[in-house]
């Protein structure tokens, strides 16, 4: 009895939430998104998978785990259920004209709701898609997990594949993909940990050979990377490094110092402006520096407005210190706006024809150009927060964000550590600004709002915070994969919430934590 | 004999609560003293004041001859005051090396410049300081745990551990508060002795709050009795025991059997 009513309960919930998900549309616009051409759409899986999230949870909610048949039967109710709360919905925007106050329920809402098979028919196949959805979700639950780790995996690139070709994959070729990608899986799952050993042995035995090759074949992707992709990749990529470097930055003052700062898109500002201010001949300035004069000047700007924010909120912690640095970013976007210094910054038109940088006359315009900039920017800020991290500094800032008393008692001067944090994180915002300014060649205060600093802050927390290569990945998924899936565009904000939300849930700790340092004296007592 | 520490009528307040009223004490250079007294006799607070947590309203506290009072925290630390707390307080998402090193923060200058580009100077000083922090682990009895979170630790060697880094800024005085609190018999016994070690073997000062009366009359040169902010008893432990105002004080009145006062 209490399984029925943890089937119905776990319906209600997936029901809700698809109904809500119906009603904003994603359905909708996601109805003509192939995934697999002819077979299967995108909002077909999204309903599929409602069915199946339905199925699984009531089945990993089940006390006892006896009876396959029994188990099958419960998340095909449950699944089924969950699909009548979309069939209830759609005979309602059917029979009443709900536009007013829903303007996603539209005729078309119920057209997706029935799987383009017109009302009393189409609500069969709804519910049939719920039986069968459940039914999975339970079957599921009940496989092993090693080959449930796989599978899915077979699943997540064909559904990536699908989406990204736009007309969805040929039928066979989603079958192939999928057995390819899964058989490929199983095997490096049971080969893969000895071919990494052999692996390790032979690197022991060739240290510095291995190296070479390694740091050659890394070196020569990236080198190349930009001829392969073309223009527009390439400047997805250019976007993706362009936040990275900054996330690096952010990661200072969040992850090693455990400074909240959401006002750090003011730091990217005053990069930005400085570099216009100097570069541009259009400018009030009319000085029309070259961007190498430029940059160190926008460098030493933003650590200098790093640390005199730093100033006011040293005694602050956690959420004041949230609220005072998010003031803080606001204010430089409204002084940048504002009519009183409009003669300087250019008020709303901000300020035009910055110019490239020139190198030896070689002026810097395309993407392909500016991706080696922004490489050397990266490596440049990866080298800086490794060896910072790994020393006296960066045990202080650590000390600081575990316990700030206690640090301060251990002869950490909190003051000049706080603002050499604010400050050294800024700097790499800094340099983020003078690279875009002469990338884009105008700056103007809409692009320096609140959802810059949100969007670094995300990045690093679904990246792994605290940790290098977590911030660069954070990067990819956050900046490059919603620049590639541009049909998306819509539901941008609310997808960042629901990952945001499924990350603090599921892996807290981020896509790629930072590891704990395997130290000396471990490597001692193992060989001792 | 030369003061390592002293305390010149000491007078701290929390608006209307005398935490420590006028509190005067000498403490010799190489001497284990105890401060002892009920709960919220101000012991802690004591230290506070010591350690610049705190600033007395009135008083002095002299640090070889030097005034302290009114520096910060960090500067006191690096005139080589450490201390402990009664709640361990260690850097748990930091190694148990790591929080060694963090101790060792006072003894190095890498600064931007040389961290950033590998100076040689700065590489052989934290080659330096790792060597030392290990050698400090070992000291302690934590050889082999140099790799472990310090919230991973179990009770007693994160104890240790918070001594060990304190002892990293190879402090002149040490303060302990309450490092036996928790502990079974057979691991305050091993402190005891350890504690010992340290006046004797690096000839350190230790200033000492500890509720254990065995601990407090086994290694202590000199006691401290703390009752109600004030000092009401200071000598040598056997003295102190048998003073008519301590044994009040932990007692209560009301000696002679009869329920009169």
């Amino acid at each position: 009895m209490s399984d029925l009513r943890q089937s119905l309960r776990t319906a209600t919930i997936v029901g809700s939430v698809m109904v809500f998900v119906a009603l904003i549309g994603a359905l909708t616009a996601f109805a003509d998104e192939p995934i697999v051409s002819g077979v299967l759409t995108l909002t077909q899986l999204i309903l599929l998978l409602g069915a199946f999230a339905a199925g699984y949870r009531t089945e990993s909610g089940r006390r006892g785990r006896e009876g396959a048949i029994l188990s099958m039967g419960l998340g095909a109710l449950s699944g089924a259920a969950a699909m009548a709360f979309l069939g209830v919905l759609a005979v309602i925007v059917d029979l009443v004209n709900l536009r007013s106050v829903l303007v996603n329920a539209t005729p078309a809402l119920v057209e997706v709701l029935t799987l383009d098979r017109g009302l009393p028919a189409g609500l069969g196949v709804l519910l049939a898609v719920g039986v069968v959805g459940g039914a999975l979700g339970a079957v599921w639950n009940r496989i092993p997990g090693w080959f449930r780790r796989e599978l899915s995996l077979g699943g997540a690139a064909v559904l990536l594949i699908g989406i990204l070709r736009g007309k969805g994959l040929d039928p066979w070729a989603a079958a192939g993909l999928l057995a390819a990608i899964t058989l490929g899986a199983y095997a490096y799952s049971s080969y893969g940990s000895s071919i990494l050993d052999g692996y390790r042995r032979f690197e022991r035995g060739n240290e510095s050979m291995t190296r070479l090759v390694l740091w050659t074949v890394v070196a020569a992707v990236l080198l190349l990377l930009p001829q392969v992709l073309g223009v527009y990749a390439t400047s997805v990529v250019d976007l993706v490094g362009l936040y990275a470097l900054m996330g690096l930055g952010l990661n200072i003052v969040v992850g090693y110092a455990g400074l909240l700062d959401l006002g750090y898109v003011a730091f990217f500002t005053i990069g930005a402006y400085v570099t216009g201010l100097l570069t541009s001949p259009a400018a009030s300035t009319h000085l029309g520096l070259s961007f190498w004069v430029a940059w160190p000047v926008a460098l030493a700007a933003a650590a200098t407005a790093g640390a005199l924010l730093g100033i006011p909120v040293l005694r602050m912690r956690g959420d004041y210190l949230a609220i005072v640095t998010l003031g803080f970013g606001e204010i430089i976007r409204i002084l940048v706006m504002s009519d009183a210094l409009k003669g300087i910054l250019g008020g709303a038109q901000g300020i035009i024809e910055i110019p490239g940088p020139v190198l030896g006359g070689f002026t810097f315009i395309k993407p392909q150009h500016f991706y080696y900039l922004i490489l050397l920017g990266c490596l440049a800020v990866v080298v800086v927060s490794r060896r910072v991290s790994d020393s006296r500094i960066g045990r202080a800032w650590v000390a600081i964000r575990e316990d700030e008393d206690v640090a301060e008692a251990t002869g950490i001067n909190l003051v000049r550590y706080k603002l050499l944090a604010f400050s050294l994180g800024a700097s790499f915002s800094g340099i983020g600004g003078a690279i875009f300014a002469s990338w884009v060649h105008a700056v103007f205060p809409n692009s320096f709002t609140l959802l810059v600093s949100i969007n670094i802050l995300s990045l690093i927390i679904v990246g792994g915070i605290g940790s290098i290569p977590g911030v660069i990945l954070g990067a990819f998924v956050l900046v490059g994969l919603p620049e590639i899936l541009r049909e998306f565009a819509d539901f941008r904000m609310i997808t960042f919430g629901a990952l945001l939300v499924v990350m603090m849930l599921a892996r807290p700790e981020g896509l790629w934590p930072a590891k704990q340092r395997r130290r000396e004296l471990s490597a001692d007592t193992l060989e001792a | 004999m030369a003061s390592c520490l002293s305390a010149r009528k000491v007078t701290k307040r929390f608006g209307g609560l005398i935490a420590v009223d006028s509190v005067s004490l000498e403490i010799p250079e190489r001497v284990i003293l105890s401060v002892i007294g009920p709960n919220g006799a101000g012991k802690t607070t004591f230290f506070n004041c010591i350690s610049g947590f705190y600033t007395p309203e009135e008083g002095d506290i002299l640090y070889h001859g030097r005034s302290i009072v009114g520096y910060r925290p960090d500067s006191i630390a690096a005139m080589g005051i450490a201390r402990t707390y009664q709640n361990i307080r260690l850097f748990p998402g930091m190694t148990a090396l790591e929080n060694v090193l963090v101790g060792r923060h006072v003894h190095l200058n890498a600064g931007m410049l040389g961290t950033l580009l590998r100076l040689p100077g700065t590489v052989s000083e934290e080659e330096k300081a790792h060597e030392e922090a290990r050698r400090l682990l070992d000291f302690v009895g934590l050889a082999g745990s140099g790799d472990t979170l310090g919230r991973n630790l179990p009770y007693g060697d994160q104890r240790r551990l918070e001594i060990a880094r304190a002892l990293a800024s190879e402090p002149g005085l040490l303060l302990l508060d309450e490092p036996t609190a928790g502990m079974n018999p057979q691991e305050t016994d091993q402190l005891m002795g350890f504690i010992e070690r340290l006046r004797d073997e690096l000839g350190l000062t230790v200033l000492l709050i500890e509720h254990d009366m065995r601990v407090v009359m086994g290694i202590s040169d000199l006691v401290a009795v703390l009752h109600y902010g004030t000092k009401i008893a200071e000598g040598p432990p056997n003295v102190v025991q048998r003073d008519a105002a301590v044994i009040e004080a932990y007692l209560g009145t009301g000696g002679n059997g009869n329920g009169q006062p």
